[in-house]
């Protein structure tokens, strides 16, 4: 009886070891398949013409990823202003405006939200917010940057809701409640008092909100036209672009294996790569500190 | 004279745990009033009625009226921020904010509007004198306040609550997490206090209520059982029950 309950013991925790440190070797794997795929980009083609503008990679090699990265990037920022604001002020309406009937039902909804096929985003762009923006801002095309933002935005805004909702959640009620008899209206104790207290997990909502931003593929493949052009003033804000993830996408059935086109769409991939690990850095290094600093007051 | 008149209050919380039945109470001005009684009496939830913080908590069905100075608190009309600012209150765990010494001592007045720096100091250091902690911490107001010790940590939310100029106190189980030193201190500045200002307590042990109160009223499972002056109520209660408690046999 002792005995087979040992080796029951042993052979699961073994299992659950197995588990874990496969998933390491799993993200390792992956990784250097991307640099072994990725490197010779960087022999294949000089540096400063990888950072060129121009991107024509079937006529001619123009490899100039730059126009991909500030598309990326444009689409990005974009989605940021809108998904922080609207994430952050939704997430305080349902952690401490709303009575508790209203939040039962909004925060399984906005989690609902956070499940949506990108693709069917995607679909709704097309059809009806790139007409729409096309006649409502006069521009030649509906597909722009902006559309893709908006989307992205709407794409981001559950992320940001649910982990925000949960740091404000977590806020312990008695700070509130100092603040409350000290005569704070409610506005006061949320935006002095439960806003600060909740930082640091409102940090990591925003930074897990971009992160999901800029890696998002199918929606911005389907809405922001794919012109590979340099996005660099607020007016491409509202013309075409091409982001990193719509090229590697579009791109990676067509090239033969091992050409130089395929090695520098590897290298796109590790250029979002190390942007996405760079975002979640800097979120987990966020939260770290925050523990940090929570066990010293509770000690 | 009566600063406060509570009449027929009954009170439910939404999931029917704790709740009042049919609570009439007068508290004396300028006195320190103690509610006691055992767990679940009720206690917390009328000190809370008082400042109307109850209003954010689920609370289910509410009768009676309470009179503060004459007027209806629990009239939907009532001011509530204004209401706060008359009435302070002091939790059981020290709620200090992440700010300096001074800076928890301003932030009330601060959300109130005051920005002169000379009425700030001013109620800095009244506020401090007030509750016993100014010896203590007139060299380093500028050091974060969560440096303080308990005892300092709670003398100081008390001080805070005495900075908006109060008339009434609140305090609602004070002392719970502190030596007896500190708990020393902080009962010795209510007896100061209470020239001043009109003082409800919900203490920690019936030691306390008997130690602090002039007026004592108390509670089981949300019915006011016995109310009368302090000394009478510890030494020779009128309710079997009263006296069942305070000579420890159950609770």
């Amino acid at each position: 009886m002792e005995k087979t309950l040992n080796w029951r013991e042993y052979i699961i925790t073994r299992l659950i070891k197995a588990s874990g440190y496969s998933a390491i070797i799993f993200v390792l794997l992956i990784f250097f398949f991307l640099l072994r795929e990725g490197v010779p980009a960087l022999a294949e083609v000089p540096l400063s013409a990888l950072f060129s503008v121009r991107w024509y990679p079937i006529e001619g090699d123009n490899f100039g990823i730059l126009p991909l990265l500030t598309g990326s990037l444009i689409v990005t920022l974009g989605a940021a202003i809108i998904a922080i604001p609207f994430g952050i002020g939704t997430a305080v309406y349902i952690s401490e405006i709303a009575p508790r009937w209203m939040r039962e039902i909004l925060k399984p909804l906005v989690e609902l939200l956070g499940g949506l096929p990108s693709v069917v985003l995607g679909f709704l762009g097309i059809l009806v917010l790139a007409p729409f923006l096309r006649r409502f801002l006069d521009l030649p095309t509906g597909l722009t940057a902006f559309t893709g933002s908006l989307l992205l935005g709407g794409i981001a805004v559950p992320t940001v809701v649910s982990v925000a909702e949960d740091a404000l959640d977590a806020v312990p009620r008695a700070y509130r409640e100092g603040a409350w008899a000290l005569g704070a209206t409610r506005w006061q104790t949320i935006w002095r008092v439960t806003l600060p207290a909740a930082r640091s997990g409102v940090l990591t909502a925003v930074m897990l909100g971009i992160g999901r931003a800029i890696g998002e593929t199918m929606t911005v493949m389907m809405v922001t036209g794919n012109a590979p052009v340099l996005a660099l003033s607020l007016s491409s804000l509202f013309s075409p672009v091409r982001t990193m993830t719509a090229t590697i996408a579009a791109e990676m059935g067509e090239v033969s294996n091992g050409s130089t086109h395929y090695h520098v769409l590897f290298f796109i991939g590790m250029v979002l790569f190390l942007i996405s690990l760079g975002v979640n850095i800097a979120a987990s290094s966020v939260v770290f500190r925050a523990k940090k600093r929570a066990e010293r007051i509770l000690s | 004279m009566d600063k406060i008149i509570i009449e027929h209050l009954s009170l439910q919380y939404s999931d029917g745990t704790e709740s009042l039945r049919d609570v009439s109470l007068g508290i004396r001005e300028k006195a320190v009033t103690v509610l006691f009684g055992p767990a679940g009496g009720g206690k917390s939830t009328l000190l809370r009625c008082l400042n109307r913080l109850n209003d954010l908590t689920e609370v289910k069905t509410s009768a009676g009226r309470i009179l503060i100075d004459g007027e209806n608190i629990l009239d939907p009309k009532t001011d509530v921020i204004a209401l706060r600012r008359k009435v302070g209150m002091v939790f059981a765990r020290p709620v200090v904010l992440p700010l300096s010494i001074r800076g928890n001592l301003t932030y009330g007045l601060e959300l109130a509007g005051e920005k002169r720096k000379s009425k700030l100091d001013e109620a800095v250091e009244r506020s401090l004198k007030l509750a016993a902690l100014w010896d203590e911490v007139k060299e380093r107001l500028d050091d974060p306040a969560i440096a303080l010790s308990g005892g300092q940590q709670q003398r100081l939310c008390l001080a805070r609550s005495l900075a908006l100029q109060p008339e009434i106190i609140l305090l609602d189980e004070p002392t719970s997490g502190l030596d007896p030193i500190s708990t020393g201190k902080v009962e010795a500045a209510l007896q100061e206090l209470k020239k001043e200002y009109t003082i409800v307590l919900v203490p920690h042990s019936v030691q306390q209520a008997g130690r602090t109160a002039d007026y004592a009223a108390f509670f089981l499972q949300g019915e006011l059982v016995e109310y009368g002056e302090g000394k009478a109520m510890f030494t020779s209660p009128k309710e079997k029950r009263t006296e069942d408690y305070v000579t420890g046999r159950f609770g």
